[in-house]
C-alpha cells in the first residue's frame, strides 16, 4: 500500500505564517495539489498579492511573481500574453481583489485572458488588521466599521462570482467553501477544473472560496467556521455560477 | 537602408520591433496615441503581441507581468498616464526586471494640455513612483534620435534589469522627419535565466525564480537598495551623454537644454552668431544620469559668465544645473509652459538681457 | 538656406497630406526636412494647418512663427496667417473659396482657383495636389518631376485615381505658369 497522505512537491516545508483556525493554508494546499495532479509545476507561474498572502511565494515551489495591491490579473495578464505556454494563477484576498483590484478583475475577465483566479473571500482585511472589505457582512464589525457595516453609507457586500457570471465573455466563474471536509473536497475539483480549464487554453477561470478568519472576527477557530456557515454562506451561495461550454 | 518621412510616434513603435521588443501594452492619450495605432497594425504582421489595456495602472502592471518572465516589453503613453504608471515602475524598479517606458510629455499639472512640455522632468528623473529608485533616462531632440535611443533602451534596460525611460515631447511624437533605422542599435537579449519566472521547464530547471519587491527584513531591504544604488553609480559612470554645440568658441553665456527646447537654442544661438555674439549649449542626452561633469567643465570655461537654464518648463532642470555648477556662476533660468514653445528671437531676447 | 511653408485650410482638404508629400520630395532630393503639424481638439473639422521645414543643413527650430510661404486653401487660413509671411515670400490662394487678397505688397500673391480645377479634372478632392503643383511650380522648392512621382506614389495602394491626380497636378503645374 503506498502513501495515502503526504505534501504536495508544489508546496515547500516551511511553516506558514498564518494564523490558527486560517483556511489559506488548506486552500494552498488545493492549489498546489491541482498543480501536482496536472503535471504543470514547471511551467506554473504564481501571483501573490497584497494581503495575508503576499508571503504565499514562500510556501509554494513554482516560480512567482508578487504583485501590488489588487494589480495581479494585469501582471497575469501580461505573462500570458508573451508566454502562453505558462500556467498563470493569481491568489488573491477581497480586499486586494474586490475593492482596489476591482478594475483589474473585471477588465482581465471580460478579456478572457487564460490565466486562473483564486479568490479567497473571508469578509474582512486580514493582514491590514480586520478593516472593512467590499465583502464584509451587513453589521458585521470591523476596525473601520466599529459599530458594525452600515448599508446605507458603505452599499451591500460584493458577490464577486455573481458579478464576473454577468460577463458575456464565457469563462468557469465558481464559489465554493473551505468550511468542512465536504466542501473542501468539491473546492479541490473546483481548483482543479479551472487549472485544466487554463490547460486547454479554454477561458479565464475563477474560483471564490468562501474562508474563515479568526483573528480579526474575533473568534475560536471552531466559532468561525459556524459564523462563516450561519452568516456567510446563505448571502455567498456556493455553486457554479458559470461554465463554459 | 533609405531614409523614410515618419511621425516620431510611428518611429518611436517601429524602432521597438527592430529592436527585437514584440510585446507592447499600452492606453490611449494624447499625443502619443499614435504609437498604439501604429503597433496595433504592426505587432500582429511580427508575430507580437498588441493589447490595449484598460487604464494605464493596469498597463503598467502588463509590462511588469512580462518583463519578469524575460521578454521584451514596452509601453508608451503621456504626462497623466505616466503618473498612473508610477507605482508600477517603482515596483518593477525594485524587482529589478527590464522594460522601456516612453513618454511624450504634454503639458501639466492635472489634465494639463495636449501641447508639448517638459514639465515631467522631476517625475523622470527624480522619482515619479514612491521610493529609493532612479529611471535611466533619455531624451531625444528629434525623431532619429528618438529612433535611436529607443532601439538602445532596450538592451540598457537589460543591462541594468530596470526600467529606461525615454522622455520625449508632443513635438517629437507628432512631428515628421526622416529616419533610419541602424541594425545595429539592435542588441541580442541577454540571458535571464537567473531571475526570470520564464517557467522551470524552460529553464531546464528545479531552481525555481521569484520576483518581489517586498523585503520585510530591514537589512534584506537595505541589501537590495544599495544593488539599485550601485547600478545608478555605475550608471553615472557608464551612460551619461551629452552634445555641446558652439562650445569650441569664447561664449559668454552657455545655454544648458534639452530635447525639443534645445533645437530653438541653436536657432538662436546660429542668429546670435551672425551678429557676433557666441553662445555655447550643452545639451544633456540623457537626463538620469545627468551630465554633471560635462555641466561643471562647460559653465566654468574662462569665457563664461552665466548659464542658463531653458526648459519648456516652470523651471525643473535648473536645479540639477545649479547642483552642477557648484556656484562658480550665476546661473539663470527661461521657461515656457502651457504649449507655445519659444521662440528663437524670444530666447535671443533673453540671453541679451544677460550680456 | 531653410525655407518653411505653411499649408492651411479646414479639416477634409488633404491639407497634412500636401505638406507631407512636399517634405517626402524635399528629402529625396537629399534635403534636411521636418513635417509639423498642429495637433488637438482643433484637428477634428476645424482649421489644420502645418509646416514643412526644409534647409541644406540640420534643422535647428522646428517651430516656426513666420514662414517663408504660405498654402491657404480657405479663408480663415488667409485672415488668419497672410500676415506672418517674411517678405519675399509666396502666398497660395484658392480662389474658389477665397474671394479676398492678402493686402500686403512685399509678397507675390499665386491666385489659383484649385477646387475649380480640380472639380474638372475629375474630383474636388484633388484641390489639394493642384494647389501642391501650382504652388511648387512657381516657388521651385523641389524638383517638379521627383514631386510628381511621390505623389503617385502615395497613391500606389489605390491606382483607380492616380490618372485623376496626375491630371489635378498637371493642370496645377499649367495655372501656376499662366499666372
Amino acid at each position: 500500500m503506498g502513501k495515502s497522505f503526504s505534501t504536495p512537491k508544489s508546496l515547500s516545508d516551511n511553516y506558514t505564517h498564518y494564523c490558527p483556525g486560517c483556511t489559506h493554508g488548506i486552500a494552498h494546499r488545493l492549489v498546489a495539489q491541482a498543480i501536482d495532479e496536472l503535471g504543470i509545476a514547471g511551467r506554473t507561474v504564481g501571483i501573490a498579492p497584497v494581503g495575508c498572502a503576499v508571503l504565499a511565494y514562500n510556501y509554494f515551489t513554482c516560480d512567482f511573481q508578487e504583485a501590488a495591491h489588487g494589480r495581479a490579473p494585469a501582471m497575469a495578464t501580461g505573462i500570458k500574453r508573451v508566454r502562453p505556454d505558462l500556467i498563470v494563477f493569481t491568489y488573491q484576498g477581497d480586499g486586494d481583489l474586490a475593492s482596489i483590484g476591482m478594475g483589474e478583475i473585471i477588465h482581465a475577465a471580460n478579456r478572457g485572458e487564460k490565466f486562473t483566479t483564486i479568490f479567497i473571500n473571508n469578509a474582512i482585511y486580514g493582514m491590514t488588521g480586520g478593516q472593512m472589505a467590499p465583502t464584509t457582512m451587513p453589521g458585521q464589525r470591523a476596525t473601520t466599521a466599529p459599530a458594525g457595516r452600515d448599508t446605507d453609507q458603505t452599499g451591500m457586500p460584493i458577490r464577486m462570482a455573481n458579478l464576473l457570471k454577468e460577463l458575456v465573455t464565457p469563462g468557469y466563474i465558481t464559489r465554493q467553501a473551505l468550511l468542512n471536509p465536504k466542501q473542501i473536497n468539491k473546492a479541490k475539483k473546483a481548483i482543479k477544473k479551472a487549472f485544466e480549464y487554463q490547460v486547454e487554453g479554454k477561458c479565464f477561470s475563477f474560483v471564490e472560496l468562501i474562508s474563515t478568519c479568526p483573528t480579526n472576527w474575533g473568534l475560536t477557530p471552531v466559532d468561525a467556521l459556524k459564523w462563516a456557515e450561519d452568516t456567510l454562506l446563505p448571502y455567498y451561495e456556493l455553486g457554479d455560477y458559470k461554465v463554459p461550454e | 537602408m533609405a531614409k523614410v518621412l515618419m511621425k516620431g510616434n510611428e518611429a518611436i513603435g517601429e524602432a521597438a520591433i527592430r529592436a527585437g521588443c514584440k510585446n507592447y501594452f499600452a492606453y490611449p492619450i494624447t499625443p502619443q496615441s499614435e504609437v498604439a495605432e501604429y503597433l496595433a497594425k504592426r505587432m500582429p504582421e511580427v508575430d507580437g503581441v498588441f493589447l490595449q489595456g484598460e487604464s494605464e495602472v493596469a498597463v503598467g502592471y502588463m509590462i511588469f507581468g512580462a518583463s519578469a518572465c524575460g521578454e521584451r516589453v514596452m509601453t508608451t503613453s503621456s504626462s497623466p498616464g505616466v503618473s498612473l504608471m508610477g507605482e508600477a515602475i517603482s515596483y518593477i524598479s525594485a524587482a529589478q526586471c527590464p522594460a522601456v517606458f516612453v513618454n511624450i510629455m504634454r503639458g501639466g499639472p492635472g489634465l494639463g494640455g495636449i501641447l508639448p512640455s517638459q514639465g515631467d522632468y522631476f517625475q523622470a528623473t527624480k522619482g515619479g513612483g514612491h521610493g529609493d529608485y532612479h529611471l535611466l533616462v533619455l531624451a531625444p531632440d528629434g525623431v532619429q534620435e528618438a529612433v535611436e535611443m529607443t532601439m538602445k533602451a532596450f538592451g540598457l534596460a537589460e543591462k541594468y534589469r530596470g526600467p529606461v525611460m525615454i522622455l520625449g515631447d508632443g513635438l517629437i511624437g507628432q512631428m515628421m522627419e526622416p529616419v533610419e533605422f541602424p541594425d545595429d542599435l539592435m542588441t541580442e537579449p541577454s540571458n535571464k535565466d537567473d531571475w526570470a519566472t520564464s517557467g522551470m521547464d524552460t529553464r531546464k530547471s528545479d531552481k525555481r525564480n521569484l520576483v518581489r519587491s517586498l523585503f520585510l527584513d530591514p537589512k534584506e531591504l537595505n541589501d537590495n537598495n544599495l544593488a539599485l544604488k550601485a547600478k545608478y553609480e555605475q550608471m553615472k559612470k557608464e551612460e551619461v551623454l551629452y552634445e555641446g554645440y558652439n562650445t569650441d568658441t569664447d561664449y559668454k553665456v552657455l545655454i544648458v537644454s534639452y530635447g525639443t527646447m534645445s533645437r530653438v537654442c541653436k536657432t538662436s544661438i546660429d542668429m546670435m552668431k551672425q551678429d557676433g555674439i557666441e553662445v555655447g549649449l550643452l545639451r544633456p542626452k540623457s537626463l538620469f544620469p545627468f551630465p554633471e561633469d560635462a555641466v561643471f567643465k562647460a559653465s566654468t570655461k574662462e569665457s563664461c559668465q552665466s548659464v542658463i537654464s531653458i526648459e519648456m518648463s516652470m523651471g525643473q532642470m535648473v536645479e540639477d544645473v545649479e547642483r552642477c555648477v557648484k556656484g562658480q556662476r550665476k546661473v539663470d533660468f527661461y521657461g515656457e509652459c502651457g504649449g507655445d514653445i519659444p521662440t528663437p528671437e524670444k530666447i535671443i531676447e533673453i540671453i541679451k538681457g544677460l550680456l | 538656406m531653410q525655407t518653411e511653408i505653411k499649408f492651411a485650410g479646414f479639416g477634409g482638404q488633404g491639407i497634412l497630406l500636401s505638406a507631407k508629400l512636399l517634405a517626402y520630395a524635399a528629402m529625396k532630393q537629399g534635403f534636411f526636412v521636418a513635417w509639423v503639424p498642429s495637433y488637438g481638439p482643433e484637428m477634428r473639422g476645424g482649421t489644420a494647418y502645418c509646416t514643412v521645414v526644409i534647409s541644406d543643413k540640420r534643422i535647428g527650430s522646428p517651430i516656426i512663427k513666420n514662414p517663408s510661404h504660405l498654402v491657404a486653401m480657405n479663408r480663415p487660413s488667409l485672415e488668419k496667417f497672410a500676415n506672418d509671411v517674411k517678405p519675399g515670400g509666396v502666398i497660395f490662394i484658392n480662389s474658389s473659396l477665397i474671394p479676398t487678397r492678402s493686402e500686403r505688397d512685399d509678397i507675390t500673391e499665386l491666385i489659383v482657383p484649385a477646387n475649380d480645377i480640380a472639380t474638372k479634372a475629375g474630383s474636388i478632392r484633388a484641390a489639394n495636389i493642384v494647389a501642391l503643383s501650382a504652388f511648387v511650380a512657381k516657388t521651385k522648392i523641389v524638383d517638379l518631376e521627383l514631386l510628381k512621382n511621390c505623389v503617385k506614389n502615395e497613391f500606389a495602394a489605390k491606382a483607380k485615381i492616380i490618372p485623376l491626380n496626375m491630371k489635378a497636378f498637371d493642370e496645377g503645374v499649367n495655372s501656376a505658369n499662366n499666372n
